[in-house]
């Protein structure tokens, strides 16, 4: 069964034994055995063809080496049967023979290598195809099974902390007020400087003789120096 | 333990950095697989977990449990993730042990920088999430 389907249906069961039960750890051993086997098998089936491979370049160059000399050797025959030397033609075609039966056993060994390099090729395929399957359900197993006891972990630090997961909204309240509180603050911040600072200004200027506040009591001073003046002429 | 410790050096700041420089708290969780929670100031209801296994880090903000969800709209709310995972950008939505998450994963051999990233991207899609789905929550 495919690791999903075995997640499905104990998803439908009990989710509380999910952190365990994805898969046991007698199966995560044999699997990752199985990882570690069929790598080795990798390695020994590409050291195996290496060597398979060489021999089969070995063999294709025997066989172009003894066509040549098949070759070669029918020509010198004909040679000697037109110069009516039979005795020799037929030391030669002996030759030929024995090449011939030399290329023979050259091509069957050639194309045994040939169908030897396809299986090694087809093996370390399968075998590659097998690890990245198993690497796949091996990693579900896994992270379900780590993000399950996180879970547990947290839940009990939760627990034992003794505060307890509030519920979603009032969270979200809260993040909310705190939130309001935050630009309540800065604008209240805000307001005061521009206040404080609009009047500690103003202080300065006064201070300095410069603005309303400063030309104002100039003026009631004036003022009252113009009645004095007025009522003593009276 | 030890290891994703390592891999974690420096997380807090450059999640923090990814938030406009809040506060980023990073805590192990005791248990027989490696938890660290992640709290953003601002954002304690909503903490990230972020967990390793040889596969891969994930990171997983909870979101709601089975039984906040208003039965009569359930499925609406199922239908509703279903469509809206391929959109969230690098989250998905889940559920776990009767609790729905919103996660992310990362290869197990990522980056501080991708995982902080990651962590910052999920708690804002967290908090949009939970805002845009509340409706369907008791």
């Amino acid at each position: 069964m495919s690791v999903i389907k075995k997640l499905v249906t104990l998803l439908r069961g009990s989710a509380r034994e999910l952190g365990e039960s994805v898969v046991d750890a007698n199966a995560t051993r044999i699997y990752e055995q199985e990882i570690i086997d069929a790598k080795h098998s990798i390695e020994q089936a590409r050291g195996d063809l290496t060597g398979v491979m060489a021999k089969e370049m070995q063999t294709a160059r025997a066989i172009e080496r003894l066509k040549a000399e098949v070759a070669r050797y029918e020509g010198l025959a004909l040679e000697a049967l037109n110069k009516t030397q039979e005795s020799l033609a037929l030391e030669v075609a002996t030759k030929v023979s024995a090449l011939e039966q030399e290329l023979d056993e050259q091509t069957k060994a050639h194309s045994s290598y040939a169908l030897q390099v396809g299986k090694l090729k087809e093996l370390i395929k399968s075998a590659e195809l097998r690890i990245r399957e198993h690497e796949r359900e091996l990693g579900i197993a896994k992270t379900t099974e780590s993000v399950y006891r996180a879970t547990r972990s947290i839940s009990e630090s939760i627990g034992s902390s003794g505060s307890k997961l509030v519920n979603a909204r009032e969270s979200l309240e809260r993040i909310k007020q705190r939130h309001e509180d935050l630009s309540d603050r800065m604008t209240a911040a805000d307001s005061l400087d521009a206040e404080f600072g609009h009047k500690a200004l103003e202080k300065k200027l006064a201070a300095a003789g410069i603005g309303e506040d400063a030309d104002r009591t100039r003026q009631v001073m004036a003022r009252i120096k113009a009645r004095q003046a007025s009522e003593g002429q009276a | 333990m030890k290891d994703l410790f390592d891999q974690l050096q420096g997380l807090d700041a450059a999640i923090g950095q990814r938030l406009g420089g809040a506060p980023v708290q990073l805590q192990p969780i005791a248990g027989d697989v490696p938890v660290v929670q992640i709290t953003i100031e601002g954002r304690q209801e909503l903490p990230i977990f972020l967990t390793c296994s040889s596969a891969q880090i994930l990171c997983m903000c909870y979101l709601w449990s089975d039984d906040e969800v208003k039965p009569s709209r359930r499925t609406e709310l199922l239908e509703c993730l279903l469509d809206l995972n391929p959109s969230v950008p690098l989250s998905s939505f889940g559920r776990v042990d009767k609790r729905y998450v919103l996660l992310g994963a990362l290869a197990a051999d990522a980056r501080v920088e991708d995982i902080a990233n990651d962590v910052a991207v999920l708690s804002d899609n967290a908090l949009d999430a939970l805002e845009a789905l509340s409706e369907f929550l008791n």
